[in-house]
């Protein structure tokens, strides 16, 4: 089963590599990884997308707490939440195409971003299966360059996942007034 | 929950301190009372400071990096403080890692400390510069670039607690040289940045003691299967408790020798692929495991979907990883142990067992661990089982190498007390035992420290020989001479029809290295350890017959300073019981 994780991390250097090795080093796969700042320019976010069976991600997600610099993990599949990936794709466009592939990026709600005289560049962002959907509509006018970022991802409303977040910074400020 | 942002106080009036000075003054202000460093370039201002604290904190310079690794684990494991060791950059800090990597394994609170080449010149190649931190992320707990001198206090204050709480094990920190030459105003107290460690140890729900109670009550064939956590959390006593509660028969991981004494009648020993055929038969047959602060590792389970088939498993361990990583467990329990035995303890009654506990017994009297008493030379099982009714009444501490020498030592010591019994479990690193009870001598002055060790072990570090010597710390090592690396020729043995591939540690024209000869005469044996040993100003003497030996054992103790007591023993001897890797009880190999 595709998991969603998402995971709250101190924003040191090292943290990737020790998250990437772990993975590594006991065999999991990562499907997709994302990571950014947050809010707080103390902590980042990492978004994983793995595939393993409940037995798998148990252990992914405890190995993940394990990992000092990481504050807190949350498997966010079971909850409902709002996914997106973005991708840049350069594309062969000459005479009539470019016409087909505006249309075809209306339709997908995407965006040329870059016009050369026989190919354009498309940014287009969404869910995994849209996104999917768009490569292989492109694949027969000749797909020059993809570049694709991994999932991030979301819960929405809000979530015992944003409270927390909240409680921490509480505790931070506190601490430190 | 330590906090994320630093909190700023106004700095006492104080002048400014090196980097160098702040790092061992940290250690001073921890506790920390013997170092084992190696100096090189880049830690040179580190030893300088340590030469200033020399009143505080002695220093004891070990003959190679990974020497002073297993010396710090020495005193972890026998004083249950954290160890501490050093090293330079590079090569140093590399010799550090199998000593590191077996601190993991082990869950040993370990403190690496390492220079690094100066921060501007990180990254270029630099003269002695591995990027250690990135070689250690996978086999420590946790690990530090120090890059600004501000640091350093704050750095030292979170590796210890780090290496200390919750499940220990190795923090590494590496600090470059120019950060070790720079100076500021230090602040001890400064707090931690650690917002996603937890310092609180997790403590089992009333609810779930409630659990473990009553399925002790109900169970017809229980048996305790006890491990390394129950040393780490201090927990003998309570464990002891809950089985004279009880009557729960108890056997113990390799990790776990001592957390209940040996001797006992509800004691099975040791489980697992050399541990005794009554523990492995108990687990195989019995309706409730209880394990604790165990982690169902390989050389327990043997094939690990048939290990205790029949049974409820309640597992209580601090780590929440382990609970069912390898095996799943009916009541998993992610508790401080000595917590959850404590709380269990005052509710839990005693199961109606007698019929089982006798047909334990009955195992035991059928398959005792044994061996050839009528061998006319010296059996490595008689050596042990000799040195342990000459020094049970001395609490020793026990080190090890690796091999058939350090699960005989297992078999035939009897430990009664937890912290007597050094030895590298998971790892399983030869060269072990030398260093690991030099760290134990010095943290333990005036107690009897042996190295039981293998030739092959022995060799890996025998280097430590001078460390002793120089830093007169009157090790005592019996030597169980067998000229091959045993274990692996004993495998050789059983599954690869005798063919030796290099498990003879003579010279390679000898017959034996091809396992064709007929044994050894006096004269082929390699090396004169007695030389060697006395080349290092240590005592030494070399023993063969039976009847000679009790007086030898009896000097070596009595002999003021390291000894080396080299005794012949046939290699011709199997650790046996033996269940082969991935095989089950049923395939236990007897004789």
């Amino acid at each position: 089963m595709r998991h969603v994780l998402s995971a709250l991390v101190q924003n040191v250097p090292g943290v990737l590599a020790h998250v990437a090795g772990m993975f590594s080093s006991r065999g999991y796969n990562i499907d997709s990884l994302a990571v950014g700042e947050t809010e707080d320019p103390h902590l980042s976010r990492m978004t994983f997308v793995v595939v393993g069976d409940d037995s798998v991600l148990e252990q992914v997600r405890k190995q993940l707490e394990k990992i000092v610099t990481v504050v807190r993990v949350d498997d966010i599949s079971s909850q409902e939440f709002v996914e997106r990936d973005l991708m840049l794709l350069k594309v062969r466009a000459e005479g009539d195409k470019r016409t087909e592939i505006g249309e075809l990026c209306q339709i997908f709600r995407g965006r040329i971003v870059d016009v050369a005289p026989d190919q354009v560049i498309v940014e287009i962002s969404g869910q995994e299966k849209k996104i999917q959907a768009f490569i292989e509509l492109m694949r027969p006018f000749g797909i020059l360059e993809l570049v694709r970022t991994g999932r991030i991802a979301m819960v929405r409303g809000l979530s015992e996942l944003s409270n927390e977040m909240g409680s921490i910074h509480a505790v931070a400020s506190e601490e430190s007034s | 929950m330590a906090t994320i942002e630093k909190q700023k106080k106004s700095p006492p009036k104080s002048e400014l301190i090196t980097g160098a000075d702040i790092l061992i003054q940290s250690l001073v202000n921890l506790g920390v009372e013997t170092i084992f460093a190696y100096p090189g370039g880049a830690s040179m201002p580190l030893h300088q400071a340590l030469t200033r604290f020399s009143d505080k904190l002695r220093t004891i310079l070990p003959r190679h990096e990974q020497g002073g690794g297993f010396a710090a684990q020495g005193i972890a494991r026998s004083t249950g403080k954290v160890g501490v060791c050093m090293a330079t950059s590079g090569p140093g800090a590399t010799n550090l890692v199998t000593a590191i990597a077996d601190a993991k394994l082990d869950s040993i609170p370990l403190i690496a400390i390492t220079g690094q080449v100066p921060t501007k010149a990180i990254g270029t190649d630099a003269f002695q510069e591995t990027p250690i931190v990135e070689v250690c992320r996978g086999i420590t707990k946790h690990h530090y670039l120090v890059t600004d001198v501000n640091d350093i206090a704050r750095v030292m204050k979170e590796a210890f607690l780090i290496a200390t709480t919750g499940r220990p094990g190795p923090v590494l920190v590496d600090v470059p040289k120019n950060v070790q030459q720079d100076s500021c105003v230090p602040d001890y107290d400064s707090d931690m940045i650690l917002p996603g460690y937890s310092f609180e140890s997790p403590h089992a729900r009333p609810e779930q003691i409630r659990q473990i109670a009553a399925a002790i009550k109900l169970a017809k064939r229980p048996i305790i299967y006890a491990g390394g956590g129950i040393v780490l959390a201090e927990a003998s006593e309570e464990l002891r408790a809950l089985v004279k509660k009880t009557g729960i028969p108890i056997t113990t991981t390799v990790m776990g020798l001592g957390v209940y004494p040996s001797t006992d009648d509800l004691s099975l020993d040791m489980l697992g692929m050399h541990g005794s055929v009554y523990s492995n038969y108990a687990v195989d047959e019995a309706d409730l495991l209880i394990a604790l602060g165990v982690r169902f590792d390989d050389r327990v389970t043997g094939k690990v979907e048939e290990f205790c088939k029949h049974g409820k498993i309640i597992h209580v361990d601090i780590d929440a990883s382990e609970l069912n990583k390898n095996k799943p467990a009916h009541i998993p329990v992610c508790s401080d142990v000595k917590f959850a035995l404590r709380e269990l303890n005052k509710i839990v009654e005693a199961p109606e067992i007698s019929e089982w506990v006798d047909q334990c017994s009955q195992w035991k009297r059928e398959d005792p661990f044994k061996f050839d008493a009528k061998f006319p030379g010296i059996l490595q099982q008689w050596a042990i089982q000799k040195l342990w009714e000459m020094t049970r009444d001395m609490d020793p501490i026990i080190s090890v190498g690796v091999g058939q020498h350090q699960m005989w030592s297992a078999q035939f010591y009897k430990f009664d007390k937890p912290r007597r019994w050094l030895s590298s479990s998971g790892l399983g690193t030869m060269g072990f035992g030398l260093p690991a009870a030099m760290g134990a001598q010095a943290a333990n002055p005036g107690k009897l420290v042996f190295d039981i060790d293998g030739d092959g072990s022995f060799q890996m570090n025998i280097q430590e020989l001078a460390t002793c010597f120089c830093e007169k710390l009157p090790v005592k090592v019996l030597l169980l001479n067998n000229q091959h690396l045993g274990m692996v020729m004993q495998w050789e043995d059983r599954f690869m029809q005798g063919n030796r591939a290099h498990t003879f540690l003579g010279p390679i024209d000898n017959p034996e290295a091809t396992g064709k000869g007929d044994g050894l005469g006096p004269k082929e044996r390699y090396p004169d350890f007695v030389q060697i040993a006395r080349g290092y100003g240590c005592g030494a003497a070399y023993v063969k017959e039976k009847s000679d030996y009790e007086a030898a054992l009896k000097e070596m103790i009595a002999y003021d300073g390291p000894y080396v007591l080299d005794v012949e023993v046939p290699y011709q001897e199997h650790v046996l019981p033996m269940i082969p890797g991935g095989h089950t009880v049923r395939d236990i190999i007897k004789s």
